[in-house]
């Protein structure tokens, strides 16, 4: 197993593992948000949930900043590889004649991804630990919902959420399925995928992105 | 008959007088025959492989003590004597004249034929032969030229059983020699599908197809082996065609009336040569295989007169290499190119064997070429190589052209499109002459046939050399089997169509899609047009039943030798013998010589033999760089292709045979004068390269019309026009009966004939009827 | 038609290569890609000038010798061919065409047009193959009735012509294409099985070994590769080395 991880293939594969892993919480995090657009109490309840559950916050957290870290350190160490392989450059060449602009441009949409996730740390989630693990300050279970409204109240940063989603869209649109075929699956569940991740990679940034605009329109 | 007899002289070809001092002559072996029946006295000469300088020549020898033909002038007489001596010791008269008729006189070449029956033999001798016992493979080193079919499975068998190989191919892989492009299939007597096949019926069907020029007992064996080849080839993982039961499939081939091909769709060539090549990267991976990519062999080099090794060309950076070993196998291929439009690849070349029959290997046959019937047609004179598609394809289109003349003037302007031609004006001719085999006819009969409708005036594209391959009525046939399968509507034609066209589609897909990419016509609504073009060559170095050459040492394989197709291959055999060569004859039968070598040691590179080999290789190519002439090398390849198709091609005719010999003569000398090598012998030159090879190519033009005229009979491949029935059918002629192998003294056209007489006691010599 | 043409020129592989332009006449739809680079050739020996050097050999899109990179794209615009297959008619009177070698750093340049693809054949030496002696005593091939449809997937995989389109193709330089396709044939036949695990443990470290990138799931081989080789190659021989790892 050991010596698994250092092949090329052992590398994608825990690329792709780090990655479904990151969409699982992905779909968990916008299945949480999105209750917001209907109902406060819904969304500060399982916020409070969330923010309080020891599981989540000692063990899952851990694990997902790891899996954050992990994705876009691994992202870029690979990068760089294929970057030393490919040494020399053609004059000219039609990447488009064969394949997606999402598919080679990975790491252009996974780099605004991340600049994206260093503004929602700075968000939600410094501010969020400062209250609780900095500053003790006295829980509160109704704080949440507040707190969302407030940060799309500025134009701006809807529109830089919103670009941003959009470049997780085409990120998602190669990653979800280029995941599970480097998990390798089966030709014959090939077009499933392609519907499922038709659906996910566009529906879930789009219901970020609503989200955000929703707040910033009714508030 | 006593030794005595025995003389030694010069071989001189032309008047004494013409000659300088300085100039190297052959020494020959003389012996007086007396005919008892004529009572006519002839002299037989044999070539002793020696050349002595005029000037060194002691026309006195026989009468000195010590009986030294080579003067001490010489600074190698010591060792030419000694070696003189050594050829009149092993000079077998009584063999010499155990199989000659009393009217023909000829000197008799031993085949080392075993003896019993016929379907014993092999199996007699592999008991029989000497073994190298695995502690001493190890020390013997065996050089393999080549990496095809028969080159690649020799190296790997040779290396299994333990022997150090050296292998050499030009190519960038062996993985890429040319008996990857073979479409069709390979044939074994395994009588998979119950239709009457046994080892005597494949037996049978190959020295008729070779209309009788090809050796029993080598046939036979061939025949034996085949269906070990087709367990070997499923063991390594070739994935052969399979039917729904899991079990393998077999299709038809041209000239048999049983299914016994198996094929892996169109690539059956790639598929076993990837098998062969995995076999190779095993014992390249061991260690037990040298490989060497891009290096073209130059020269074979003899020691004591056995070969030891090679020299070669290092294609990358122009080095030239000795290597060194105790025997060298040739699996080189065969010398199509020299019409230069054939299906061979491009850099396919007959320079290892025409090297190995300047040192002294015979060369069999050379003008047994075989012409395939189904290619595409030439398009124009920018023309660099012709497309084979499989003759599979005979088994499910129908071949013909337009009854009337007019039409096919119609057809030419592009007023007719050829569906528009009614069914009762189309000419079937294969059908109409041969109604037993029909399209399935051998290639050489399918070939004239074409040939002759063209000649005729019925060529259907713009340069007349075309005729249709039909697929329509198979179409309909198929569409209608499967519409009944489906329970669709029967009469229903455009379902039919459709139904049909998938059943071809999966049959001929990636052959239907060839010839629509290079015609730019889709072949599923228009017929394909297809012309004959060369594409295998029977002849090659003659061997005896062990695979030798006449060099003690030096083995050829596959197409590279002659001995298994007589003058006619037929379809999905080529395969079959490379791999039977390469995996179940040749590792055996080396042994033998290699025996005697264990105590050998390990052979010198650096020997004088080597170093003169390796100087002479240089010189040729420096004068080829340093000629500076005014013509591309493909200038003159180009026009001994012309006059090779021309007047060597289908159809052979005296006075043809005779100029094509004088102008290939004069665009050898042309080609010396005027040839134009650009850039460096020490880098990559791929000019060069195929400089030296179309310079074989002119000398084994030469000798290839030389044989094509001494033949005087049609047979197979080898079409004399004087020789033909009023049908214009083959004449073959009992007197022919047996291998022209040829012995290089000097200019090809020169050269010695020697006679393999051919018995067929196991087999019925008859007229060979397709009708 | 007239052409431009724009070829990548380079001594051998320690010198640096440059593109350089070349105008050529009188070529007709017909030809094909090599016919019309042995036109240019001819004209440039008939100047004195050192020929363009280019793989090739069959000319019938079977060896995997040609492997020229034409404007953009592996062997050229037309798809499921060969450099050497593809004919004039696909180009207009007056295009100019870029040519250039096969480019990654596991196939060194030559000279021009020429690069150097051992790299495959040492993959293969490394466990392409199934290891069994020429005995002629190997049990009758109809002894494992094969399921057809593995049959024809095995033979899909294996028709691969180890061109390295696939490697040129990929932005990353990857030859998963290569390797998954041998890799299948092998793991999809019940003769491969007995040294499956070795196979594609060897192979994949081979491949790492050489320098080729790693595989992102682009898609791009699979669409210029001249035999059609399947994507789904690669996720089974990703399958398997985790079988495999997992075994072990």
């Amino acid at each position: 197993m050991k010596n698994f991880i250092v092949t090329s293939i052992g590398k994608k594969v825990a690329m792709a593992i780090s990655a479904i892993f990151l969409m699982i919480f992905l779909l968990q995090h916008f299945l949480i948000n999105i209750t917001s657009v209907f109902s406060e109490d819904i969304f500060n309840m399982l916020s409070h949930f969330m923010g309080t559950n020891f599981l989540v916050q000692f063990i899952l957290q851990p694990i997902l900043i790891f899996g954050v870290i992990f994705h876009f350190v691994m992202g870029f160490y690979l990068e760089t590889q294929n970057r030393r392989a490919t040494k020399y450059e053609y004059y000219k060449e039609r990447g488009g004649a064969n394949s997606t602009w999402m598919s080679r441009n990975m790491i252009w949409s996974g780099l605004v991804v991340l600049s994206f996730l260093v503004l929602h740390f700075i968000d939600f989630w410094i501010p969020e630990i400062n209250y609780k693990y900095v500053e003790f300050l006295p829980e509160d279970p109704n704080r949440y919902y507040e707190e969302l409204v407030h940060k799309f109240e500025n134009m701006w940063r809807v529109v830089f959420y919103c670009i941003s989603f959009i470049l997780l869209s085409l990120h998602l649109l190669h990653g979800f399925s280029s995941a599970l075929k480097s998990m390798g699956t089966n030709k014959s569940y090939a077009s499933s995928i392609k519907n499922l991740s038709y659906i996910y990679s566009i529906g879930i940034p789009l219901g970020f992105c609503f989200i955000a605009i929703f707040h910033h329109l009714t508030h | 008959m006593s030794k005595k007899k025995l003389t030694f002289s010069l071989n001189y070809r032309r008047p004494k007088s013409e000659y300088k001092s300085s100039d190297e002559l052959m020494i020959c072996i003389r012996y007086y025959h007396k005919c008892s029946k004529t009572n006519k006295t002839k002299i037989i000469k044999k070539s002793t492989g020696v050349k002595c300088r005029l000037s060194d020549w002691n026309s006195d020898w026989h009468k000195s003590s010590s009986r030294t033909p080579v003067m001490d002038s010489d600074p190698n007489h010591k060792k030419k004597n000694k070696l003189l001596k050594e050829k009149v010791k092993t000079f077998d008269i009584n063999e010499l004249f155990m199989n000659i008729n009393n009217d023909s006189f000829s000197t008799y070449i031993n085949s080392h034929l075993p003896k019993g029956d016929l379907d014993k033999k092999w199996t007699n001798h592999k008991n029989t032969i000497n073994l190298v016992s695995p502690a001493n493979k190890r020390n013997i080193d065996v050089i393999v030229v080549g990496t095809g079919l028969a080159g690649g499975s020799a190296c790997a068998t040779l290396a299994e059983l333990g022997y150090n190989v050296k292998a050499f191919c030009f190519q960038d892989s062996p993985r890429r020699a040319h008996s990857i492009a073979a479409q069709g299939g390979i044939n074994a007597a395994k009588n998979y599908q119950g239709d009457g096949d046994s080892i005597y019926r494949l037996f049978y069907d190959t020295v008729k197809g070779g209309d009788y020029r090809s050796r029993e007992e080598n046939v036979y064996r061939l025949a034996e082996v085949s269906a070990n080849i087709i367990d070997q080839c499923v063991a390594q993982g070739v994935p052969f065609a399979r039917d729904y039961g899991g079990l393998l499939d077999n299709r038809s081939f041209g000239g048999v009336l049983v299914s016994r091909t198996f094929y892996a769709k169109g690539q059956t060539g790639q598929q076993l040569l990837l098998g062969a090549y995995s076999a190779m990267n095993r014992q390249i991976a061991r260690g037990k295989i040298k490989m060497y990519n891009r290096h073209e062999m130059l020269d074979v080099v003899l020691v004591d007169g056995k070969a030891r090794g090679i020299i070669t060309r290092n294609l990358v950076n122009g080095e030239i290499e000795r290597y060194s070993a105790h025997a060298v196998v040739l699996a080189t291929g065969g010398y199509g190119n020299v019409f230069y439009l054939s299906t061979n690849a491009m850099g396919s070349n007959v320079t290892a064997a025409w090297k190995a029959h300047k040192r002294g290997a015979y060369f069999a046959n050379p003008c047994f070429t075989q012409i395939h019937p189904t290619c595409i047609p030439v398009s124009g004179d920018h023309q660099s190589k012709l497309t084979l598609m499989s003759e599979s394809l005979r088994n499910d289109g129908r071949i013909w052209v337009p009854k009337n003349i007019d039409d096919v003037e119609e057809i030419r302007n592009g007023n007719l499109k050829p569906t528009d031609i009614k069914e009762e004006d189309r000419d079937y001719f294969l059908e109409r002459r041969y109604p037993a085999f029909g399209n399935l006819v051998p290639r050489d009969v399918a070939s004239r046939a074409a040939k002759e409708r063209c000649d005729a005036g019925f060529g259907v594209n713009k340069t007349g050399e075309a005729v249709y391959l039909d697929f329509a009525s198979s179409i309909s046939r198929y569409g209608k089997e499967q519409a009944l399968v489906n329970g669709e509507d029967e009469n229903n034609e455009e379902i039919i169509e459709k139904l049909g066209k998938e059943i071809i589609k999966k049959k001929y897909g990636n052959l239907f899609q060839m010839y629509e990419k290079i015609v730019d016509q889709n072949p599923y609504e228009t017929p394909m047009m297809i012309y004959p073009a060369v594409h295998y060559t029977m002849g090659g170095i003659w061997v005896d039943y062990n695979l030798m050459t006449t060099i003690p040492g030096l083995y050829a394989i596959g197409e590279a030798n002659f001995s298994d197709h007589g003058a006619n291959r037929l379809g999905a055999s080529a395969l079959m013998q490379g791999l039977a060569d390469g995996y179940f004859v040749l590792p055996y039968t080396i042994g033998d010589y290699l025996s005697d070598e264990i105590s050998t040691g390990p052979i010198a590179n650096d020997t004088e033999e080597f170093i003169i080999a390796e100087k002479e290789a240089k010189e040729k190519l420096d004068t080829l760089i340093n000629n500076k002439g005014s013509k591309s090398v493909d200038y003159f390849h180009k026009k001994l292709g012309k006059i090779m198709w021309n007047k060597c091609g289908m159809a052979r005719n005296k006075k043809d045979l005779e100029f094509a010999i004088s102008e290939i003569s004069k665009l050898r000398k042309e080609f010396w004068k005027e040839v134009k090598v650009p850039g460096d012998q020490n880098e990559f030159n791929e000019e060069l390269a195929k400089a030296g090879r179309v310079a074989d190519f002119l000398e084994l033009g030469e000798l290839f019309a030389k044989d094509a005229l001494e033949r005087k009979e049609s047979c197979g491949g080898h079409f004399r026009e004087e020789y033909q029935t009023k049908e214009g059918e083959a004449t073959r002629k009992k007197e022919y009966q047996f291998v022209s192998a040829w012995e290089y003294v000097g200019e090809p056209k020169d050269a010695i004939l020697h006679k393999e007489k051919l018995e067929y006691k196991n087999i019925e010599v008859k007229e060979r009827s397709y009708k | 038609m007239k052409l431009t043409l724009k070829i990548w020129r380079q001594k051998n592989f320690k010198t640096k290569g440059l593109i350089v332009n070349y105008e050529i006449d009188n070529i007709s739809p017909d030809m094909s890609f090599l016919e019309m680079l042995d036109v240019l050739n001819a004209d440039l020996i008939s100047k004195d000038e050192d020929p363009v050097s280019f793989d090739h050999d069959c000319r019938e899109g079977i060896c995997g010798s040609c492997s020229l990179f034409i404007n953009g794209q592996a062997h050229g615009p037309d798809r499921r061919i060969t450099t050497c297959q593809l004919h004039m008619r696909k180009f207009k009177d007056g295009d100019t065409i870029f040519i250039e070698p096969f480019r990654a750093k596991a196939f060194p340049v030559i000279k021009d047009l020429v690069v150097d693809r051992t790299a495959f054949d040492r993959i293969q030496q490394s466990g392409g193959y199934i290891s069994v002696n020429t005995s002629g005593n190997t049990q009758d091939a109809n002894s494992i009735p094969i399921n057809k449809d593995d049959a024809d997937d095995a033979f899909d995989a294996a028709t691969c012509i180890g061109c390295g389109a696939c490697v040129a193709t990929c932005k990353n330089s990857s030859a998963m294409l290569f390797v998954g396709a041998k890799v299948s044939q092998y793991s999809l036949l019940p003769q491969g099985q007995t040294e499956a695990s070795r196979r594609v443990i060897n192979m994949v470290n081979q491949m790492d070994l050489e320098g080729f990138g790693n595989c992102s799931n682009t898609g791009a081989c699979e669409v210029e590769c001249p035999k059609g080789i399947s994507l789904d190659n690669i996720a089974r021989m990703n399958r398997e080395l985790m079988k495999a790892s997992i075994k072990k």
